[in-house]
């Protein structure tokens, strides 16, 4: 029977995990939106993964549990998932799926979308370029974020991540620009008391207004994470592409959402990829991660900063190696900082921002800038190899240059990475300290700095030119 | 007759249809109401298997399913050069306009069952019968490959008009110079049998079948890269095939967008195969404005850029790569050096294991389908430096190279150890260089080149005759420093014999001063060869002087006092020193040989 475009079948031949299969269907499309109802009159929502002839199979969000096969309704509604969108949509708390959960009243939608989105066309899009100021040390100065990347970062479990996302999420700005940027929150299968972490520090801030939050607990279903991440963007692209916003999208934690995808790939009884996750993982992640950026002729941008925690923090993992190959960088943070006590505990070397380049320079940050990076990188890094050599062979047998190296490779992290969690620093700030210590070492070691750029900007000249 | 059937099964990219007897296998079909494009990949009674390149959200059993009667193909013609392609040579540009008509809100977004033609149908190209002032006569004999005419297709490409594969007998017409569209005709040819083709300057051909040749041969002109590590110490060779594996985060995209920019190849298909489409908005926002460094004209006018990005449908970055290797035939049968780079192989061999999968086919290796190996050497076998068919005699080639992405960087996993088999220069990525921002990280103790060998005689002709050896020379250095590295991380370096801490001391100097380049610097992204042999030669002709004077009982630190300031302008000369100004380079190597001199004078 069909009222409406909407069908309703009842036969369901098996019922495993969180899949239903349906006969008797037809003209039921792929991706379809499903309502279950069960005996009870409960409804769940799903969508149609597979369809035949006669046959749908369909996978419930809320978990197939207390479903039996027999006076149970199932009703094909014809549409793919969609949610509305509106700008009131600001302020406002929803579950996984965009309902609502803030006690307000429901949205008035300007539209409704599909919540897959569509690929946005590489022709039609343009190159992200904006320097955006996170007053981060670490990341300013080495891996710049610029609006329309997407940078995540990769955690592991206790780590400062929640601390660093709202520093960012907080001072964030364009320079020269007054506009603050949107956020729409997308929490995918966190702890309450992480969610509650976040929801106090947008009270504080007094930036609630400017926040749309999607919730889906880790006590709640996890089908429900596969659209989380998905309605949030849908919001997001609304945002910037019709309502001319710079929205900034955290995503916490995308090792539950693929976590999830797994689950469901069992159920569906899938060759596995690596690891017991689905070969198509990253197409997956991809067409969630792709869904960030600025576009020609429009004024608005999706700057997404995704957090995931690496397991065992091992970066080697399928989740944030398939993540590294999708996003524009990543910023890693490290146990062995955290442990020594500072923050951010960011790990530079493994860090990496693709689009600094574009982002830095004269007339957008500097113009020793980029020199500068490039030389506390090779100089870091080779401090932290002398590090574990002097820890071999004693710090007396390196030569005096190399325990110059030593000193640096401490005072990097002690006054260069190290920082207050509301610690607001300017990027001159930012590059005004790398100068001061990279002036311990030799002048001759600098040698990814151009001659004039040392003689501006190096203290020993500056203090000269004064 | 083509066939028609209907869906009976809709499972993400594959979709299964019955009614389809009479179907050939890679049958390009299309999939729907909205006639979305597919491909047939399997054929089970009157039942095909069909992988579709758009999103196959909202079909439903019972659509119809059309027959096309012909394989995925391509149109070939003016007006390839300077476009950007999807996966199915459909022009991305062409298809934001046809969305905008139906909603403006919609053009950034790429929708689904959008038809539109590869190459322009109504723009007019100044034809001109014959080439270099001969044309062929009517009545003459033609055959395959021969060249009817050309078109200025960029103010850098001049597009030969050929008799298209197949096609042979007497022209009986050829059209005289004047403005001719793709589809009008513009030569007659009557075949043996008698029939009268009509030639025009657009053909198709099917993506999955090489473009035929007359000969292969062996390539050994080099490509130039102007990126030191590649032309110095592993070089490619044009015809030749390469991979550039590494962990995310390596380079791969910036090497290979360097080996885009600054190549000397003729022509340059850019794939990006299943990557970021930032990384392709910045190929097209920047080649326009680059200019060649060859020819000093605009780097699009020679590029073709085809995208299937990351989020777009995953058949279709299967297709995408073959695409890519057609329209590089094509342009390599007209007499031109093509190189094709490919971002990333690896997103390609996933897309064979996701269709793989679908189909439910027994996995080999980490789920990849038992074929991975063979389709990985197909693709590969596409390159060379071949005699092209028809007259006037030409020689063209196509370069490959692909990137590849191995799992969390491990060069064991099968895209990785497969394509090694097939390819004959590696140049591997290192994590540990990345990360401490060595770029281009290419390991120089794994990376390789079969090409070394064959491109000296150009190099020797061309640059200097002890190119070959001077970078043996280079490459010994950086080898033993290597092994010296494991004893220092034993007992530090301050023990070992100053000759050792001669080469770990020169090994530093090549580093820092050669194999490091910035992309991104405009005097250091492209070094000439003569610039990179001068450079060379500055560094080792330095450590053989100066193991001269250790084999004296000068010890290193001595010689880094005597070098001063010199030790530095070595070392930045790379940045700090133009293509054209050598003769500073020299000056620098004669500063530091005369520094030793004067060393090696007060010691005695």
């Amino acid at each position: 029977m069909s009222v409406y475009g909407v069908k309703e079948y009842s036969r369901i031949r098996e019922i495993k995990g969180p899949l239903l299969i349906v006969e008797g269907v037809s003209g039921v499309a792929f991706d379809e939106i499903v309502e279950v109802e069960l005996q009870s009159g409960e409804k769940r929502r799903g969508r149609v993964l597979d369809v035949s002839k006669g046959v749908a199979v369909v996978q419930v969000f809320e978990g197939t549990t207390g479903i039996t096969t027999t006076g149970t309704k199932v009703r094909f509604l014809g549409r793919p998932l969609e949610i509305p969108v509106s700008e009131d949509m600001l302020g406002r708390i929803f579950n996984g799926l965009g309902e609502p959960i803030d006690g307000g009243p429901p949205v008035l939608a300007e539209e409704e979308r599909d919540v897959n989105g569509a690929p946005l066309n590489p022709a039609e899009r343009e190159f992200p370029e904006d320097f955006i100021q996170t007053g981060v040390s670490a990341i300013d100065g080495m891996n710049t974020l610029v609006r329309g990347q997407k940078l995540p970062i990769f955690s592991g479990s206790g780590l400062p991540h929640n601390i660093l996302a709202a520093q960012i999420a907080r001072q964030a700005t364009v320079r020269g620009e007054g506009e603050e940027f949107a956020v729409v929150f997308a929490a995918i299968g966190i702890k309450y008391d992480d969610y509650l972490f976040f929801k106090k520090f947008f009270e504080e801030t007094g930036a609630l207004n400017r926040v749309a939050m999607f919730v889906n607990l880790a006590d709640e279903p996890a089908m429900i994470r596969l659209v989380t991440p998905r309605a949030a963007l849908t919001l997001a692209e609304y945002l910037a592409f019709e309502r001319d916003m710079h929205v900034l999208v955290i995503l916490t934690d995308m090792t539950n959402y693929a976590e999830a995808l797994r689950e469901i790939s069992a159920a569906r009884e899938e060759v596995p990829g690596r690891q017991g996750y689905p070969g198509y993982l990253y197409s997956d992640l991809a067409s969630i991660y792709e869904r960030a950026g600025r576009v020609k002729g429009k004024k608005g941008s999706i700057t997404q900063m995704p957090i995931l925690t690496m397991p065992n923090d091992d970066i080697t993992h399928p989740i944030p190696d398939l993540t590294g190959y999708i996003t524009e960088g990543q910023i890693v943070l490290s146990r062995e900082l955290y442990n020594r006590g500072i923050y951010p505990p960011i790990n530079v070397l493994m860090s990496l921002s693709r689009l600094m380049k574009e982002g830095i320079g004269p007339g957008k940050t500097r113009e020793d800038h980029a020199a500068v990076s490039n030389q506390l990188y090779s100089a870091y890094s080779r401090g932290v190899e002398l590090r574990s050599l002097a820890a071999v062979v004693g710090e007396e047998s390196l030569s005096p240059t190399d325990r110059k190296y030593l000193e640096f490779a401490d005072a990097f992290e002690k006054r260069f990475l190290k920082q207050g969690e509301r610690e607001n620093r300017t990027i001159e700030q930012t590059l005004d300290i790398a100068w001061e210590i990279l002036s311990i070492l030799p002048e001759e070691e600098l040698t990814n700095i151009k001659e004039e750029l040392i003689r501006k900007y190096h203290p020993k000249y500056r203090r000269l030119n004064i | 007759m083509p066939v028609k059937g209907s869906i009976v099964r809709i499972a993400g990219p594959l979709v299964v249809a019955e009614g389809m007897s009479g179907a050939q296998m890679y049958e390009m079909v299309r999939v729907g109401e909205d006639k979305l494009i597919g491909e047939i990949t399997r054929i089970v009674g009157d039942k095909a298997f069909i992988q579709v390149y758009e999103s196959t959200t909202g079909l439903k059993p019972g659509e119809p399913v059309e027959g096309t009667g012909a394989p995925l193909s391509v149109e070939l013609g003016p007006g390839i050069i300077g476009n950007i392609y999807d996966g199915v040579q459909r022009p991305l540009p062409v298809i934001a306009r046809v969305i905008e008509e139906q909603d403006p809100n919609r053009k950034i977004f790429i929708e689904r069952g959008v038809s539109v033609p590869p190459i322009p149908l109504d723009r007019k190209w100044h034809f001109t019968p014959g080439i270099n002032g001969q044309a062929p006569e009517a009545g003459s004999k033609v055959e395959p490959g021969d060249v009817l005419g050309i078109v200025e297709e960029t103010s850098l490409i001049t597009h030969k008009i050929m008799v298209p594969p197949g096609v042979r007998g007497r022209l009986k017409w050829l059209a005289p110079e004047g403005d001719y569209t793709v589809t009008e005709t513009i030569a007659e040819v009557e075949t043996g049998d008698g029939r009268t083709v009509e030639v025009t300057m657009r053909q198709r051909w099917p993506v999955r079948i090489p473009r035929p040749f007359r000969n292969k041969l062996e390539p050994n002109t080099p490509l130039i890269t102007g990126t030191r590590i590649i032309d110095t110490l592993f070089p490619m060779a044009k015809g030749g095939t390469g991979a550039i594996p590494g962990g995310f985060g390596t380079g791969k995209t910036v090497t290979l967008h360097s080996l885009a920019q600054w190549s000397d190849a003729r022509v340059v298909v850019y794939i990006g195969c299943g990557e970021r489409g930032n990384e392709m908005t910045e190929v097209l926002e920047k080649f326009p404005k680059y200019k060649d460094p060859w020819t000093g004209k605009p780097l699009m006018e020679r590029t073709i850029l085809i995208a299937n990005t990351s989020n777009m449908p995953v058949a279709a970055r299967e297709a995408s790569i073959y695409v890519g290797i057609t329209l590089a035939e094509y342009y390599r049968d007209m007499g031109y050096d093509v190189l094709l780079v490919a971002d990333s192989t690896s997103r390609w061999a996933e897309a064979l294991r996701e269709i793989a999968g679908r189909l439910e086919e027994m996995p080999a290796e980490e789920g990849y389908p038992s074929y991975l190996a063979s389709r990985l050497a197909e693709f590969y076998e596409r390159a060379g430096r071949v005699e092209t068919l028809g007259s006037p005699h030409r020689l063209g080639s196509v370069t490959v190279v692909g990137a590849v992405s191995p799992p969390g960087g491990d060069f064991t996993e099968p895209v990785t150890s497969h394509t090694k088999r097939f390819i004959r220069v590696f140049w591997a990525l290192d994590t540990k260089l990345a990360y401490s921002r060595h770029y281009p990280a290419i390991n120089w103790l794994i990376s390789y080149s079969a090409y070394a060998e064959t491109v000296a005689e150009w190099w020797h002709e061309n640059v200097d005759k002890r190119w070959k050896e001077y970078r043996d020379i280079a490459l010994d250095i950086l080898l033993r420093e290597e092994e010296l590295q494991d004893i220092v991380r034993l007992v530090g370096t301050e023990s070992l014999a100053e000759k050792d801490k001669l080469v770990l001391e020169t090994a530093r100097m090549l580093k820092e001063g050669f194999l490091k380049q910035n992309a991104f610097d405009p005097i250091d992204a492209f070094s000439t060869p003569q610039k990179q042999f001068k450079l060379l030669e500055m560094f080792i002709d330095f450590y053989h002087k100066a193991s001269e004077l250790v084999a004296r009982g000068v010890t290193v630190a001595e010689i880094r006092d005597a070098l001063g300031r010199l030790y530095v302008e070595m070392i930045k000369a790379k940045f700090t020193i133009p293509n054209d100004q050598l003769d500073k380079i020299e000056e620098l190597r004669v500063k530091a040989l005369e520094a030793l001199e004067a060393l090696a004078a007060r010691k005695g």
